[in-house]
């Protein structure tokens, strides 16, 4: 990674900035004074696993402890949906790299206590991140490869942090923005380095009141919190509810306010129709990508001819019509996030095998290629997750697909575990749906989904590409925005159209339906963002 | 041959010999209205598994993203699906899979329940007491966990979903066939089968199983609307039979919970041709019981 | 009676040992494991070596006989562990779900015998007459209808009945309060799964109690209070129904030992948060020690009712006892 992609911040973030703006101008809403007081209840769909933001990745964790909890710094609360706008929390203003981009200093915030009444210093901010990146034997930390560049951090004095990178990168800034970054009391963690796993002990808006095991997890106000004024809510409920139509119905019949993960268009509809100005809606594009990847590794799927035909069935422009209306995807994109600078425009886009403007010809084109191959009648089975949304859906429409140029396909349902360890250990699957999702937008790093096996933790087609890995390193490397956006369209190219290592089904759109009491939320393109709730107040 | 089990047979060859079928109908009907009314739906839905790809209007499997959400009308009588599947037709062939699912797992359960529990009754002694005690294991397993786990194991096809079902099966039917077996096990006629110097597959199957064959009946009637009720069950904790294949359980899961007020017709029929499948098959398996178990038949 | 006891209590220990190792092997042998699952499950970034630190922590690294007999001892000694999901003491983690599952079951069973005994006499006095007809079709339409579906039908009846009759959607709440604290909450949240499963399980309870009263009106003793000139009202409800209540008790109470583990798609449909949800979610992440523990209790509350309705059996009926 460069220093550049940070560079162009600024530019971006005042674009994003401007398009909220004239959003606001255009619905005629003067700024609203927030009211203080009441609870507010939403629904979650999974328990997290332990309260550790640090070693878990799931965005359970962060919606119901997010709120407990300060961080350094986070993406603009008011600006969330652009995906390089990053301001302080607990420091004081954002740094400006020195050293040739290799050292970034951080002014903390005086008189910020943690809720047991202790002080919050740079130590315990160099704990944290002593936690994250350095962790101890035998501590998980699932993001401490987020932060390869960094040298050394330290507290320079009780209201300084100091980061010394190896190399300057624009990949720090977004790393650190990170959500899971929970600063932890130094305190806490000498006395026992697991001890937040169990424990909930921060410094953010909210106090944590209780857990109800599998029920719930509450908060109360933090008196002393020290963004002035806030939060304006007295506390909150997280109230768990696996099954979405459950969560659906628990907003129609007023058990909750919100879901912070995002519902079907059509559910939306539903609830629209049922309550009218009750509800509000918010939507976005979603950072995670839903994609089918065939296995190289078994025939005939070794043969990109085949690879090639499978992605021409798919009817991606209808789909994004049709089957935006029952699932949470929308958007036809290529790898890199639709929206960001780096993603391709629709004119690049058409240029790829399965995103041609004439769905005839790409079908035409299918069979031929797969009679070329000796795979005219092929019978495949697609391995898929045992979650509907939008997992089963889409598969359910992929088989649709396939079966119009002549294709048989059996769809292989599993549970998350055993479809995780199909893809990962016994990898016995011909196709297997697949998604990428993640939190920060940062399309240089996210597309590492796409670089061979041996070097990603997340490639699952079974390949080793050394021209897609050589393309990568180049685009992290290159200087130029314009310069990176011409790498990615061809790493776009090599990945979908010439070889296509993965094919890209549709990207999520996140909906959000919620009461209209509930303001002072805004939707960002990731269920992992701007969650911790200080902002929010009820209306009414 | 029980008791029971003859006097059945004579009374129909009485029948068959007095009177034309359709007075021999009217007759069952009459003295069994319930068990006539359950044959009479399972015949119903067994015609139509059968002929399926006949009667169904529409490709059950095809997606057709211009009509979805269709309320009933004269297009699809009973609407359409999320996908614009036309759901009349995803019943017809849901029946296919109900009862294909219901009847294997139901004859399988029920006959490897028969085999070991007659042979547990049989040979006796240890064979017997471990038996029982395994039996007693699967017993204290609640049935839809243990469906569970071997769904989870095995991967969720059609075939893995009747192993599922049929293993709990197994130990319910190997305990009622013993307690029968055992009390068939002590007529002098066994003893005398086996001074004869004949094998013991010889003597378990002429002469015990022919036996147990009333207990056995009953159990296995009273499967097949359980297995039918468990697969849809495991279809909506989707586990199931998976899409696109046409089945009840999974056609009640997901988009027709979700939509359930603004598209009710989704939910709503899917769940009658469950209900109306499993009340027939009980009706007709409690025509079943009481004819063949002497100790409920009604004078 | 003492002798039986004895045995029958003895009989206990190697089912419940059957069930443990069955419940042992059998997670083991589904594909995947607890870590795979939380830190490659979201689909993003995946850390190699903290999926085998979390492999450490939950001893997946030793091997499988090390981990039964850790497991076995600690069982032993009454320690049930700590869930891998959560890492939370089971017992903390059991507790709150146990006495859901444990009220609405007391609750379904209540119900289900206020439907039971009546309609399955009513049943038999007017054995094969049209009363007769419809209360069996009613009660077999409880085992026929999916308990999911029934569900499905309750809440969305709710939500249109409140929507049309007070302008406003009401649900159930869908988190649990503890009854003593607030039972407005606990009820209104609680007696529609109760009501679903109650009929549902009224069912098989009716027949057996039309049975039983159909036998007992034959016996002997009947006809002579016939004989006597009784009115029929003091003879169903005097001699002959206590006396066909002893095969409804054991029904009943194998019912309700089922009921304690076994509700686990209604409990889905409801949020219930009972152990029938808390199962799937166990076996679903992958977290052996507290489906280990959950299982091991649901077979010993099947196997200890099951024991106590012997028990009861053999008390009130001499016979069973001396064969």
């Amino acid at each position: 990674m460069t220093g550049r992609l940070w560079k162009t911040a600024p530019r971006l973030a005042v674009a994003a900035g401007l398009g909220v703006a004239v959003a606001f101008g255009a619905a005629g809403a003067v700024a609203e004074t927030p009211k203080k007081g009441g609870v507010l209840k939403y629904v979650v769909p999974a328990e997290p696993p332990s309260f550790d933001g640090h070693r878990e990745t799931t965005f359970a964790l962060i919606h119901p402890i997010a709120p407990f909890y300060s961080v350094l710094i986070r993406v603009n609360p008011d600006n969330p949906g652009s995906p390089t706008d990053f301001v302080c929390d607990l420091c004081t203003e954002m740094p400006q790299a020195s050293d040739d981009g290799k050292k970034y200093t951080f002014a903390l915030r005086k008189g910020v206590t943690f809720h047991d009444g202790s002080a919050l210093t740079a130590q315990d901010v160099v704990a944290t991140f002593e936690k994250i990146i350095n962790p101890p034997e035998g501590v998980a930390s699932a993001r401490k490869a987020f932060f390869v560049m960094v040298e050394k951090v330290s507290a320079a004095d009780d209201h300084t942090v100091v980061f010394d990178l190896k190399y300057p990168s624009g990949a720090f800034i977004p790393a650190l923005a990170n959500p899971y970054n929970f600063i932890y009391a130094k305190a806490k963690l000498d006395q026992d380095i697991h001890w937040y796993e169990k424990n909930v002990m921060g410094s953010g808006p909210f106090v944590f009141k209780e857990r109800q095991p599998g029920a719930l997890i509450s908060g109360e106000r933090n008196a002393d919190y020290y963004h002035e004024g806030k939060p304006y809510l007295d506390g909150f409920e997280a109230i768990f509810a696996k099954k979405q139509s459950l969560r659906v119905q628990a907003i129609r019949g007023g058990r909750a306010a919100i879901e912070f993960r995002g519902f079907p268009p059509k559910s939306r509809d539903d609830l629209k129709k049922a309550l009218g100005d009750d509800i509000t809606v918010q939507e976005s594009d979603w950072n995670c990508v839903l994609l089918a990847t065939p296995n190289q590794k078994v025939k005939p799927f070794d043969d990109p001819r085949v690879r090639r035909a499978l992605s021409l069935a798919i009817d991606r422009w209808g789909g994004s019509k049709y089957l935006s209306e029952i699932a949470i995807v929308k958007t036809v994109g290529g790898v890199a996030f639709p929206g960001h600078p780096l993603a391709a425009t629709r004119e690049e886009l058409e240029q790829i095998a399965g995103y041609w403007p004439d769905l005839e010809k790409s079908r035409a084109e299918a069979k031929r290629l797969l009679a070329e191959a000796g795979a005219s009648n092929l019978k495949f089975t697609v391995n898929n997750r045992a979650v509907d949304q939008p997992y089963k859906i889409v598969g359910t429409w992929l088989i649709d697909q396939w079966k119009q140029i002549g294709l048989e396909v059996e769809q292989r349902v599993q549970p998350t575990g055993p479809f995780y360890a199909t893809l990962r250990q016994k990898k016995d699957f011909d196709v297997s749906i697949d998604f990428n999702c993640q939190a920060v937008v940062n399309p240089l790093l996210d597309v590492s989904k796409f670089i061979s096996g041996n070097r990603s933790g997340n490639s699952y087609g079974g390949y080793e590409d050394p021209e897609v890995d050589k393309m990568f390193d180049a685009m992290n490397r290159a200087a130029d925005p314009a310069e990176q956006r011409k790498l990615m369209r061809a790493f776009e190219q090599r990945v979908l159209n010439d070889q296509v290592h993965s094919m890209i089904t549709l990207w999520w759109y996140r909906i959000i339906p919620h009461r209209s009491e509930v303001k002072g939320w805004k939707i960002s393109p990731s269920h992992y963002l701007n969650q911790d709730l200080s902002g929010v107040w009820l209306d009414g | 041959m029980t008791v029971s089990q003859i006097e059945v047979g004579a009374e129909v060859e009485d029948l068959v010999q007095r009177a034309p079928w359709p007075v021999l109908l009217m007759d069952m009907i009459r003295r069994k209205p319930l068990g006539a009314a359950g044959a009479f739906i399972v015949v119903f839905f067994i015609l139509i598994a059968a002929f399926a790809n006949v009667i169904a209007p529409y490709d059950p499997t095809a997606n057709a993203f211009d009509r979805m959400h269709m309320a009933p009308g004269a297009e699809h009588w009973f609407g359409t699906d999320q996908f614009g599947r036309d759901l009349m037709s995803r019943l017809i062939y849901g029946a296919r899979t109900a009862l294909f699912v219901g009847f294997v797992a139901a004859f399988v359960g029920s006959t490897l329940g028969l085999v070991l529990g007659v042979a547990s009754a049989y040979f006796g002694g240890l064979f017997d007491l471990v038996l029982q005690r395994i039996m007693d294991v699967f017993m204290a397993f609640p049935l839809i966990i243990m469906a569970l786990a071997v769904v989870a194991i095995l991967g969720s096809g059609i075939q893995n979903v009747i192993i599922a079902i049929t293993i709990p099966f197994i130990p319910h039917c190997a305990r009622v066939v013993r307690s029968s077996a055992l009390s068939v096990r002590e007529i002098p006629y066994i003893d005398a089968a086996r001074a004869c110097g004949f094998g013991h597959s010889r003597i378990i199957l002429r002469h015990m199983v022919p036996n147990v064959m009333a207990p056995y009946l009953i159990m296995l009637t009273a499967f097949v609307g359980q297995a039918i009720l468990l697969e849809a069950s495991l279809s909506y904790l989707g586990l199931g039979v998976q899409e696109p294949t046409p089945a009840w359980g999974l056609m009640l899961q997901g988009g027709a919970e979700e939509y359930a007020e603004s598209a009710p017709w989704i939910a709503i029929f899917p769940g009658l041709a469950i209900t109306l499948a499993v009340f027939a098959f009980n009706l007709f398996g409690d025509a079943v019981r009481d004819a063949l178990d002497p100790k409920l038949r009604s004078q | 009676m003492y002798k039986y006891t004895i045995k029958r209590i003895l009989l206990m220990v190697p089912t419940l040992f059957g069930a443990a190792v069955l419940v042992f092997f059998l997670l083991r042998l589904i594909p995947g494991d607890i870590c795979e699952l939380r830190l490659a499950g979201t689909g993003g970034y995946v850390d190699d070596e903290a999926v085998k630190i979390c492999q450490q922590e939950n001893n997946l690294d030793k091997p499988q006989y090390v981990q039964f007999f850790d497991w076995i001892a600690g069982f032993a000694r009454g320690d049930l562990g700590t869930s891998m999901w959560t890492g939370q003491p089971i017992t903390h983690e059991i507790a709150l779900r146990f006495e859901l599952s444990l009220q609405v079951a007391i609750m379904a069973t209540v119900i289900s015998i206020l439907l039971a005994i009546p309609l399955g006499t009513i049943s038999a006095i007017k054995q094969d007459t049209w009363i007769d007809y419809v209360v069996r079709g009613f009660s077999i339409a409880g085992i026929a209808m999916p308990s999911f579906w029934l569900g499905i039908l309750i809440i969305l009846g709710l939500l249109i009945t409140t929507q049309a009759w007070f302008g406003g959607a009401w649900m159930p709440p869908i988190h649990y309060t503890p009854i003593w604290e607030d039972p407005v909450a606990n009820l209104s949240q609680l007696i529609w799964p109760a009501l679903a499963t109650g009929y549902r399980y009224s069912a098989v309870a009716t027949r057996m109690t039309r049975s039983a009263m159909l036998e007992v009106l034959r016996e002997d003793y009947v006809r002579t209070a016939r004989a006597k000139g009784l009115k029929e009202q003091v003879i169903v409800n005097r001699h002959a129904l206590k006396n066909a209540l002893l095969p409804v008790v054991t029904v009943i109470g194998i019912e309700f030992a089922f009921l304690m583990g076994g509700l686990v798609v209604t409990e889905q449909v409801f949020n219930l948060n009972g152990l029938g949800k808390l199962f799937v979610e166990a076996v679903t992440n992958h977290d052996y020690t507290l489906t280990q523990s959950l299982v091991m209790l649901v077979a010993l509350i099947f196997v200890v009712t099951n024991f106590l309705v012997d028990l009861l059996y053999a008390w009130l009926d001499p016979r069973i006892r001396y064969s």
